[in-house]
């Protein structure tokens, strides 16, 4: 560990991210060709990458938009998808809280789910890094993974520009969902609270301009947090059993 | 297709990139090293996992290529693309089955 300097850092961040741009390439590849479908030309497809980046975010607007959705509800809706990004922000903050605040803006437009994973995990692992080799690492993590999206964004644009919409591809999008949201499920509190999402959201569509979204996505919430605070008193109280037990 | 106009995608793009940017700034940029209220984090653990599916539901249910009318066949590849993510926990080959399904679709209809 004598070597760590901040650079090779840097390095070992852009190393370990390179497997997630397998996943990160064909999302935005899908996005630019969603939205060339949608009407949107290769500069507004970039620049939505650019200034947002956040996949599932983008595709949630993208999509609500086409549906003609007020749009103080497209923008509560996608900033809703966008919500785990302040959690990861209040996750990283005690090992990056301290770095001068334009690195830190910086950091904040580079947190995404690929970045977040990588880093949390390593300086959980490795508690004696010191801030300037943590902020290395997290930079190294976003460094291919950035352009990529942005790149992978503008071929898509361009290839969806050539693809005639008779092709139906807008059933793409539901699908690229379906993708994420499987790997997502890794408690009985998360299946809970979308299974409870999934069938509020039918009757929900009677609700005019595309509100039910917001009020299944509460209902999946507070079914997946009322089935956490459940199972964790019930543990508690199978472990209090065990003790107090001969 | 394109039913929205220009100023409306700009006022979304500029709003999320606004937005966006707040909530992942807000905690490393202000709060500190405070703690958020337990009651708060734990509903914000499931807004992905909610959000998301209540958003695809109706879109599998009623899909867009048929017109809104519902179909075994869109049922089952959306049925295939996530099963495929929840069981390899894996978005990439998700995302490969559901496009596959998709070319299957498209060839067949």
């Amino acid at each position: 560990m004598a070597s760590t300097t901040p650079k090779s850092l840097f390095l070992k961040g852009l190393v370990d991210s390179l497997p997630f741009l397998l996943v990160a390439s064909p999302f935005g590849l899908l996005f630019g060709v969603l939205s060339a479908e949608a009407g949107l030309n290769v500069l507004e497809a970039l620049a939505f990458s650019l200034a947002v980046f956040a996949g599932a975010a983008q595709f949630t607007a993208l999509q609500l938009l086409q549906e003609n959705t007020p749009l103080l509800i497209v923008l509560t809706s996608a900033l809703a998808v966008n919500l785990r990004m302040g959690m990861y922000s209040a996750s990283l903050t005690p090992y990056l809280g301290a770095a001068p605040m334009w690195q830190r803006a910086i950091a904040a437009y580079l947190t995404v789910d690929q970045s977040y994973a990588l880093s949390i995990v390593k300086f959980e692992d490795e508690p004696e890094m010191s801030l300037p080799q943590r902020m290395a690492y997290f930079f190294g993590t976003t460094s291919v993974i950035a352009p990529s999206w942005m790149a992978a964004t503008v071929v898509g644009a361009w290839v969806g520009a050539q693809i005639p919409a008779s092709w139906g591809l807008d059933f793409v999008l539901p699908l690229a969902f379906l993708a994420m949201i499987g790997p997502m499920l890794r408690t009985p509190a998360h299946m809970v609270a979308c299974f409870v999402a999934i069938v509020a959201s039918l009757p929900a569509t009677l609700m005019p301009h595309n509100l039910g979204l917001i009020v299944a996505g509460l209902a999946g919430m507070m079914a997946g947090a009322q089935t956490e605070l459940w199972l964790e008193q019930a543990a508690a109280r199978s472990k209090a059993k065990q003790e107090t037990a001969p | 297709m394109s039913t929205f106009d220009q100023t409306s995608l700009w006022i979304v793009i500029i709003g999320m990139a606004v937005g966006s940017f707040a909530l992942r700034f807000a905690f490393i940029g202000f709060m500190g090293g405070r703690q958020m209220p337990d009651w708060l984090m734990r509903h914000l653990r499931y807004t992905a996992v909610a959000i998301l599916p209540a958003l695809v539901t109706p879109l599998v249910v009623w899909p867009s290529p048929t017109g809104g009318e519902t179909s075994l066949p869109h049922l089952a590849v959306a049925a295939l693309t996530f099963a495929v993510g929840y069981l390899t926990r894996n978005v990439l080959w998700a995302l490969l089955s559901g496009v596959s399904g998709f070319l299957l679709l498209f060839l067949l209809g």
